[in-house]
């Protein structure tokens, strides 16, 4: 069994008071992560990436919370799984920034500006690991050389504003880093910095993915950064995965209209001055999706079949998922 | 495509903000935030501006339009020095320049429908009767694709593409003949993106527009600008038409930036120059060429001396050492 993690039927929901039922706004979300994988979420905004990755670390805040029948199974270290659904806060607490660790996307809004970088290191090792005073220290500081970053005893002294915004955001990967975890979530980890530091960035987590066991979830609207790092691309429309498979498949040969009119609408970026290819019209909001298929208001192959009844995700050929009505050969209905 | 008579002319501009320091705010140093920029924009040309954040970029489109004023420098809108208006001529200038920001969130009166916000540039640049309002409102909320009952509302019930069509037809009501876009479709998905490129495209050919389009994202600019200056700690490093410089990049920096560019496809492969460290502070530039630091060309000259920019081939103006 090389599996690190299972979601299985995942759904996320938002109470609407007592009177009506609760908006779904992931629904049905079905992710296998193996190990020393990279495994790639991708999607715009409000599509439910975030908040999916948010659960697996039990982060989901109220009102948020997790629906009937969702499973999120986990490998810890010693090899149990453990089904995180059901741990208590205590529990979650240890495979918090043990098993499980998390980069942010605004490296200058997650560090605490009261503390010194190496304080903020050393934190998640007081909790997780014991160890002296002096052994803390070391460890920061080599962490601080595997992530290259310049002058790290000094580095270690400095509080968070001292730091640019790709020095801080390795600062939060070697925090991510520092017990060694099995699940590195990265959110967003390269938005909010510019290309060259971005290209820094990226290489870096290239490099140490070599030297870890871990793997990675990273989640981005950018199919340039998924075409850079992963290996396996998971693609969330309107709070479902509408296609997934290795990137190669997904860049070369896209199965769902989505998938293909985003990489259209990319590609055709950068031609002289044509007409940009466009996905017509905006993104459903939560709570208003049709009864058939969610994207079909906006698709170019809409059939009579797409607005009534909704395909689910099946395999369309070994290793490539896709929720559409165009490859159903065997077509299968969502059971709701 | 498009003419040859030049709309905009900005020569040697900078724009300095003082630091202030102490208890009595005494100034302490100047960040050079637009440092000798010089460009020109001919009639219905885009002029991409691209760059990393805090490179000047957005300063100086402000500073074009004199939201911020310049510290010393010539702006030629039409022949005329802009710097020598005073405030009410300049207002009134104001109505052939027109600015479309970034956030269609917060720059977006929310107490106020759309009609209204339409309605504001109409009443601040012309008086015209209810009526001519009218119909200038429905004019250009056709322009931009926006229904005519989408103007009762406001703007909290529409998305953020819609917003930015909103904004859009804000700044083009009075119409104008040249609009500074400063990153008008970072805020928004790659799927809307598309869709408002393709917006300020079709506008510019119907109503002769053009356009100072600032952006850090080098794929857009390069898909929508006939022209890109490329600018790094307040200076331009390379000029010169968009496709020459994406294709033939001469300055090492543009070189980095483009080879930074996320590749678009996973079996692209992919040389890439690396930058090491970090854009230098504005506050303190270095002396020499601002990018000498970072430079993996750099020698002793890029220490000592500011490169001026040459014309290396016709329009494609580079300023760096390696071509003295």
């Amino acid at each position: 069994m090389d599996h690190l993690l299972e979601i299985r039927n995942l759904s996320i929901e938002l109470p609407q008071g007592r009177r009506k039922p609760p908006v779904k706004l992931v629904e049905g979300v079905d992710l296998t992560v193996r190990k020393k994988q990279n495994f790639g979420v991708v999607g715009e905004s409000g599509c439910g990436k975030s908040i999916t990755c948010s659960s697996i670390m039990g982060l989901l805040s109220f009102p948020l919370s997790l629906g009937q029948g969702s499973s999120i199974r986990f490998q810890q270290g010693d090899g149990r799984e453990v089904e995180i659904t059901g741990l208590s806060k205590a529990e979650l607490r240890k495979l918090r920034g043990r098993d499980i660790s998390m980069i942010f996307q605004e490296p200058m809004t997650a560090l605490d500006p009261m503390y010194t970088i190496e304080e903020q290191i050393c934190e998640s090792l007081l909790f997780h690991a014991s160890l002296s005073k002096a052994e803390m220290h070391d460890a920061a500081l080599e962490m601080l050389r595997k992530v290259k970053i310049p002058r790290p005893e000094q580095i270690l002294k400095d509080y968070p504003h001292h730091l640019s915004g790709g020095m801080l955001q390795r600062v939060m990967i070697a925090i991510a880093l520092i017990n060694n975890p099995r699940l590195l979530i990265a959110d967003e980890p390269t938005t909010a910095l510019d290309v060259t530091i971005q290209a820094q960035i990226l290489d870096l987590m290239n490099e140490l993915r070599e030297s870890y066991d871990t793997s990675v979830i990273m989640i981005t609207h950018d199919l340039g950064v998924i075409a850079e790092t992963c290996e396996e691309v998971a693609v969330f429309y309107a709070g479902q995965v509408v296609e997934q498979s290795d990137v190669n498949t997904i860049f070369h040969a896209p199965a769902h209209p989505y998938t293909a009119g985003l990489l259209r609408s990319v590609l055709s970026l950068g031609g002289a001055q044509q007409e940009l290819y466009t996905i017509q019209g905006t993104v459903p909001t939560a709570g208003n999706f049709s009864v058939g298929c969610r994207f079909a208001d906006r698709c170019e192959h809409c059939m009579d079949i797409c607005r009534n009844r909704a395909p689910a995700l099946s395999e369309i050929s070994p290793g490539h998922l896709c929720r559409c009505w165009l490859h159903a050969d065997t077509p299968k209905e969502e059971t709701a | 495509m498009s003419g040859h008579n030049v709309i905009l002319d900005v020569q040697n501009l900078q724009t300095y903000f003082p630091i202030q320091g102490g208890v009595v705010r005494k100034t302490v140093g100047y960040v050079h935030a637009v440092e000798d920029v010089s460009f020109q924009i001919r009639e219905q040309e885009t002029f991409g501006l691209v760059g990393e954040s805090g490179c000047g970029k957005s300063t100086t489109g402000r500073t074009i339009l004199r939201l911020i004023e310049p510290t010393s420098g010539h702006i030629y809108f039409d022949g005329q020095d802009l710097c020598a208006l005073d405030k009410e001529s300049m207002r009134q200038k104001r109505r052939d320049m027109q600015l479309v920001f970034q956030d269609p969130y917060a720059s977006l009166n929310p107490r106020m429908t759309v009609r209204k916000l339409l309605e504001e540039p109409l009443k601040t640049h012309f008086s015209l009767s209810q009526a001519g309002m009218d119909e200038q409102v429905l004019w250009i909320s056709q322009a931009v694709g926006l229904s005519p009952e989408q103007l009762e509302r406001y703007p909290h019930q529409f998305s953020g593409g819609q917003r930015q069509r909103i904004s859009i037809a804000r700044a083009l009501i009075t119409k104008p003949r040249f609009v500074v876009a400063d990153e008008p479709v970072s805020a928004l998905d790659v799927s809307i993106q598309a869709q408002i490129l393709n917006l300020l495209m079709g506008l510019q050919k119907d109503l002769k527009l053009s356009y100072l389009f600032i952006s850090h994202d080098l794929n857009v600019v390069r898909h929508i600008s006939n022209r890109v200056g490329v600018m790094y700690l307040g200076r331009i490093m390379e000029l010169g038409d968009t496709e020459d410089v994406y294709h033939t990049p001469m300055h090492p920096y543009t070189q980095a930036l483009l080879s930074a560019i996320p590749k678009r496809d996973p079996s692209e492969e992919k040389a890439r120059i690396r930058l090491e460290g970090d854009v230098p502070s504005p506050a303190s530039p270095p002396p020499g060429c601002a990018f000498h630091n970072r430079c993996p060309h750099c020698t002793a000259a890029c220490k000592e001396q500011v490169p001026e920019s040459r014309e290396l081939s016709p329009g494609h103006w580079v300023a760096c050492h390696l071509y003295d």
